[in-house]
């Protein structure tokens, strides 16, 4: 027969290389540096717009020096996604338990799809609804607050009555980071291991002990980093904050409740761009460049923490 | 509480209401021993908790499950609905009589209401265990709750408050020369479908081929980068896209103060690309490695393959994900008020000068507005209106393309 003829021809698509294959190849290549490039395009722009800054005199900044001008914004940015970050991640959690262990398993992706339905809702309307319906809400809740509480710095008065405050805002965030905990903590919670369930259910546990002692522990990377990916979303969020706060740059309250309230870094730049120019751009993009490796280290231990934890659990 | 498995809990506290031991309590006569009596659980307790609905039966052959079930040391099923439907009614009852009833309130209340009765009847019957699983059952479900309610309010303040404006002239007329009541957003409109148009451009070829690379060539070190930074793109605030894209534009055009609507498409693209490319990698990971093998053997080239039979096997997932991508950047407002800012008129010309778009209409109506203020903050409304119908139409076009191309397998 012709099996002599076959070694030949084994080996002969070894070394066949195709022009296609190579031109095809190095466009993907080429789009999957693209992603390389553009971050590292982002850093290296925004360090060019914004150097000017740094060095700048005081009298252009409207502050002493940069890191006193950018000082309050960043901690009325982290103060008020920390915040957000307390309010939003005990429900993240609770609700992700829901869709993916208490509710009926035919609604539960249509309960999946609903949470995600508050993700595709635009900042901007967020920042609408905040100011006109959760703000005035909320009012009585803070004069309740100062009068009970105000013993506290946090809730000590005068209350704003417009609710135009730190705490509403920081609840509108806190919504806002809600789909993306809650997906991560779902798609953790419903990789838990099938006969780790049911082992803790045939020993007797409570379906709440069973998550306890199974899903919980099992899931705990998972949370850590959907709480890290919200704080980033948080950290970046600017329209709703830039509408709800009435913007006062230059101070660290710690407050929640008056009308005395700190900026964030994005907001002020949501406000302030439209009319700067020269040094007051250059101030600007600063500040975003802050932002950005704030948000970058951010995201980048929650990936971190994701990917050890998986691979922990898993081995 | 907590009871790790290698320590079960003792029969004097498992069932608070009762006395004597668990191997007797519910039967009242010596039954045989068994393996999980040893144990000191209930027969009641081998039922499966994560399935209510389905009360696990004893199975076949258990000398106890012959007996007529015990229901004593256990609540029966309607009582959960029950006490609810009674906490409610009570307290808007409580609350109509004090004259101070709101929907809210009720709901809160009643939440909590029902929490603390389902604890304590749950305890005085079914013990300390059962009860904490029935408070944290109802906690889970107010978390739910919880998060539906912005969501509805949301929904429902911009239905009622954008019909407002939603007539032909928002939809045809630009604000040019209109000081108070009157015009439209239809300049806003074209601006948004031009810049998203531009940004689809771009973001869907690297995309795609991004996540090529990713699945059919990458490997090595340099696959896990890109895959990692792709996941920590994701997570770029917006505001700093459009800082980035103004960056780039006014740096080489040497132009401080540069405007343009491909500025805002680059910018969108930037938030888009990574969007593109970790759905597009799920997909093409769905496809099975038999039909490129099958490929392969047939001599066809790699790029053949690529293009001839893993794209369009993954086709519907891919156009999934591209509808929800865009449906995320449709509604970015920071980086075009950076990148573009507004305008009263059409702007056709994407390559210079201002132009008006949806989301940042609405907010420039919001916050600068003229006389009569109402006037504006309608606009504002209908443009949010507008707005959320678009990115959930795109939501629900892309969902429903992934369910049709959805792949055919067991799962």
């Amino acid at each position: 027969m012709t099996a002599t003829a076959t070694p030949p021809v084994a080996q002969a698509p070894k070394a066949v290389t195709r022009r296609g294959d190579k031109i095809f190849s190095g466009i993907a290549l080429a789009a999957a540096l693209t992603i390389l490039v553009t971050l590292a395009g982002v850093a290296a722009f925004l360090l060019a717009e914004g150097y000017p800054a740094f060095g700048a005199p005081a009298e252009d900044l409207g502050a002493d020096s940069f890191v006193a001008l950018v000082g309050p914004l960043l901690f009325g940015t982290i103060y008020s996604s920390i915040l957000a970050l307390l309010f939003a991640a005990p429900v993240a959690v609770g609700i992700a338990l829901y869709i993916s262990h208490y509710a009926p398993r035919r609604l539960a992706r249509a309960f999946g799809y609903v949470i995600d339905l508050l993700a595709a809702v635009p900042s901007v309307v967020f920042g609408f609804w905040g100011i006109t319906v959760l703000a005035p809400f909320l009012v009585p809740g803070y004069v309740w607050l100062e009068a009970n509480l105000g013993f506290i710095p946090l809730f000590a008065g005068p209350v704003a009555k417009s609710g135009f405050v730190m705490l509403t805002a920081a609840l509108v965030l806190a919504v806002m980071i809600l789909p993306i905990m809650t997906a991560v903590c779902r798609e953790v919670f419903l990789q838990t291991p099938r006969l780790h369930e049911e082992a803790a259910l045939a020993l007797g546990a409570t379906r709440w002990e069973m998550i306890q002692m199974a899903v919980l522990p099992y899931g705990r990377s998972g949370i850590v980093s959907g709480a890290m990916l919200g704080l980033g979303r948080a950290l970046g969020e600017t329209l709703a904050v830039t509408i709800i706060l009435s913007v006062n740059p230059t101070v660290i309250v710690f407050n929640l409740i008056s009308s005395q309230n700190p900026s964030t870094i994005p907001a002020n730049i949501a406000l302030n761009f439209p009319e700067a120019t020269g040094i007051g751009v250059s101030v600007l993009v600063a500040t975003g460049l802050v932002l950005f490796v704030l948000t970058f280290a951010v995201n980048y231990l929650a990936r971190l923490v994701a990917s050890r934890g998986f691979s922990g659990a898993a081995g | 509480m907590s009871t790790t498995p290698g320590t079960p809990p003792t029969p004097t506290t498992d069932r608070s209401g009762k006395t004597g031991t668990t191997s007797e309590s519910p039967h009242g006569q010596s039954a045989p021993v068994r393996p999980g009596s040893s144990l000191g659980l209930t027969p009641e307790q081998f039922g499966t908790p994560g399935t209510p609905g389905t009360p696990g039966p004893p199975g076949p052959g258990d000398p106890v499950a012959a007996e007529p079930t015990p229901t004593a040391g256990r609540l029966p099923q309607a009582l959960s609905p029950g006490l609810l439907l009674a906490s409610a009614a009570a307290v808007a009852g409580l609350l109509l009589l004090l004259g101070r009833f709101t929907v809210v309130g009720t709901v809160v209340l009643t939440a909590v209401v029902y929490t603390v009765g389902i604890y304590v009847v749950a305890r005085v019957v079914e013990g300390h265990r059962r009860a904490v699983d029935r408070v944290v059952t109802a906690l889970v479900t107010v978390a739910f709750v919880l998060a539906m309610a912005p969501l509805v309010s949301l929904i429902w303040t911009v239905a009622t408050r954008g019909l407002a404006r939603f007539d032909v002239a928002f939809f045809t007329q630009s604000m040019a020369g209109v000081v108070g009541e009157g015009g439209g957003a239809a300049h806003a409109i074209i601006g948004t479908l031009q810049v998203t148009g531009i940004a689809t451009l771009i973001s869907v070829p690297v995309g795609i081929m991004a996540s090529v690379w990713l699945v059919e060539y990458g490997k090595g070190p340099l696959k896990r980068g890109i895959t990692f930074l792709v996941d920590v793109m994701t997570g770029i605030p917006s505001i700093v896209a459009g800082l980035f894209a103004f960056a780039l534009f006014s740096l080489l055009l040497g132009d401080p103060g540069h405007r343009s609507g491909i500025a805002g498409a680059i910018a969108l693209s930037v938030l888009m690309t990574p969007v593109v490319v970790r759905t597009c990698e799920e997909m093409l990971k769905l496809v099975p490695d038999e039909l490129r093998e099958a490929s392969f053997a047939l001599g066809v080239p790699r790029w053949r393959t690529i293009t001839k039979v893993v794209l369009p096997t993954s086709i519907g997932g891919i156009a999934a994900g591209v509808t929800i991508a865009i449906a995320r950047v449709i509604g970015e407002t920071a980086p075009l008020l950076i990148t573009l800012g507004f305008t009263t008129g059409f702007n056709f010309d994407m390559t210079e000068g201002r132009a008006s778009t949806l989301p940042v209409f609405a907010f420039d109506q919001f916050r600068n507005r003229g006389l009569p203020p109402e006037a504006f903050i309608d606009r504002a409304w209908t443009a949010a209106l507008s707005l959320i119908i678009i990115v959930m139409v795109l939501n629900g076009i892309g969902r429903l393309i992934a369910y049709l191309y959805a792949p055919k397998t067991n799962r």
